[in-house]
């Protein structure tokens, strides 16, 4: 075995360093631009710079750099997952890519069947992606989760993957879809048709910013305790609202933690769903065969 | 007259907000029907318990949307509607 050589190593260490120092990057850029504000304040993402664009200038902000961030990172530790894979002596690493590949594999196909066999990748990087920005809020990084216009792109890439398939019989079978029970129903299958991408992107901005919020909040009425019981104390003390640490800790494991996760999934299953549903497989398959047996026959 | 007009702007946009929140009724209720029967069917078929426990989850996360929605929208009215608000009371005032 080659497990030792000191290029192995490297090739190894220079994995681990573009996982980790994406996020040290972030945080050091995040505490070189903040401006020194009084307390705890609620605020979106900060605009870094603008591009001046022919129709509108495209600003680069905080939610764009973190996303960065998370793709570097997320593709570091695939690499260093993967690094040195061998077939007589997997190593733990290789295990844990190993069962990572096999879960996202079982996930996908036992949600969309096996017409979509190529679908785990897409699957895995979804949630891959949406966790690690949401957890990126440990850090004490923006996730570019609660900006909603990173979740409204996840959603209208969904949705044009939703769409494909349903095209898949051609654009005629795409328009009488819509008249699917009765065609006096239309209007309202084109509305929830467009509704898909906006429920999908709100409920992932909505769940990932109520969490942010609520936590601020909770923060600031701590302070607000804390300045109304020990008020009386002389000065360090009254300033100090030890009663902030700790307790918006607990709420973190729910929101951080638990919602950020659980909305990883929830996003990825209602993409596997929505894609599965929407394509027209008897009709598919049906034309295929006619389309083979006229072959046959000429 | 400009300070009453700002005061009423910032306190509809506040009244508005908790108004929208009302919605997060619903998904209460929602929820806890469905958690209600999770719980039972767990008790009675203790063995899929994961199935259960993950269905659950992925239809409270469908039963939020609503409330999601109204939470946007107070959040839209706290945080960026009076300040638009402001800046057309200002336009049309000169």
């Amino acid at each position: 075995m080659n497990k030792r050589r000191p290029g192995f190593v490297f090739l190894d260490g220079v994995f681990l360093a573009t996982a980790i120092l994406p996020i040290v990057f972030g945080i050091v850029l995040k505490v070189l631009t903040t401006p020194i504000s009084e307390g705890i304040t609620i605020t979106g993402a900060r605009i870094f710079f603008s591009v001046d664009m022919p129709v509108q200038p495209l600003v680069i902000t905080e939610s764009q750099i973190n996303s960065w961030i998370v793709i570097v990172s997320l593709l570091g530790l695939c690499l260093y997952l993967t690094h040195g894979l061998s077939v007589r002596h997997p190593t733990r690493r290789q295990h844990l890519a190993e069962w990572l590949v096999e879960k996202s594999e079982k996930l996908t196909l036992s949600n969309m069947g096996d017409d979509f066999s190529g679908f785990p990748p897409l699957i895995a990087s979804i949630i891959g992606l949406s966790a690690l920005s949401s957890l990126l809020s440990l850090f004490g990084l923006y996730p570019p989760t609660s900006d909603i216009n990173v979740t409204a792109g996840w959603a209208v890439a969904v949705f044009v993957l939703i769409t494909y398939y349903k095209f898949k019989c051609g654009p005629v079978h795409y328009l009488k879809s819509f008249g699917d029970p009765v065609p006096l129903l239309a209007p309202l299958n084109i509305i929830s048709e467009v509704a898909t991408p906006i429920s999908m992107a709100f409920r992932h901005y909505g769940n990932v910013l109520s969490g942010a919020v609520i936590s601020v909040l909770v923060a600031t009425g701590l302070d607000g305790l804390w300045g109304i019981i020990m008020g009386w104390l002389p000065s360090p003390i009254s300033e100090l609202s030890l009663i902030r640490i700790g307790i918006p800790a607990v709420l973190s494991v729910y929101f951080d933690l638990f919602s950020g996760c659980l909305q990883a999934y929830i996003f990825a299953m209602l993409a596997m769903l929505y894609i599965s549903s929407g394509y027209p497989r008897d009709e598919y398959l049906k034309r295929k065969n006619k389309k083979r047996i006229n072959k046959k026959t000429a | 007259m400009l300070e009453l007009a700002i005061g009423i702007i910032l306190g509809c946009c506040a009244l508005g907000a908790g108004l929208a929140m009302i919605a997060g009724i619903g998904p209460g209720i929602g929820e806890g029907n469905a958690v209600a029967k999770a719980c039972e069917a767990i008790g009675r078929q203790p063995e899929c318990k994961g199935d259960v426990t993950t269905t659950m989850l992925m239809g409270c996360a469908i039963a939020e949307t609503t409330g999601l929605y109204a939470l946007v929208i107070a959040i839209l009215l706290i945080f960026v509607a009076p300040g638009l608000l402001v800046n057309v009371l200002m336009k049309t005032i000169g």
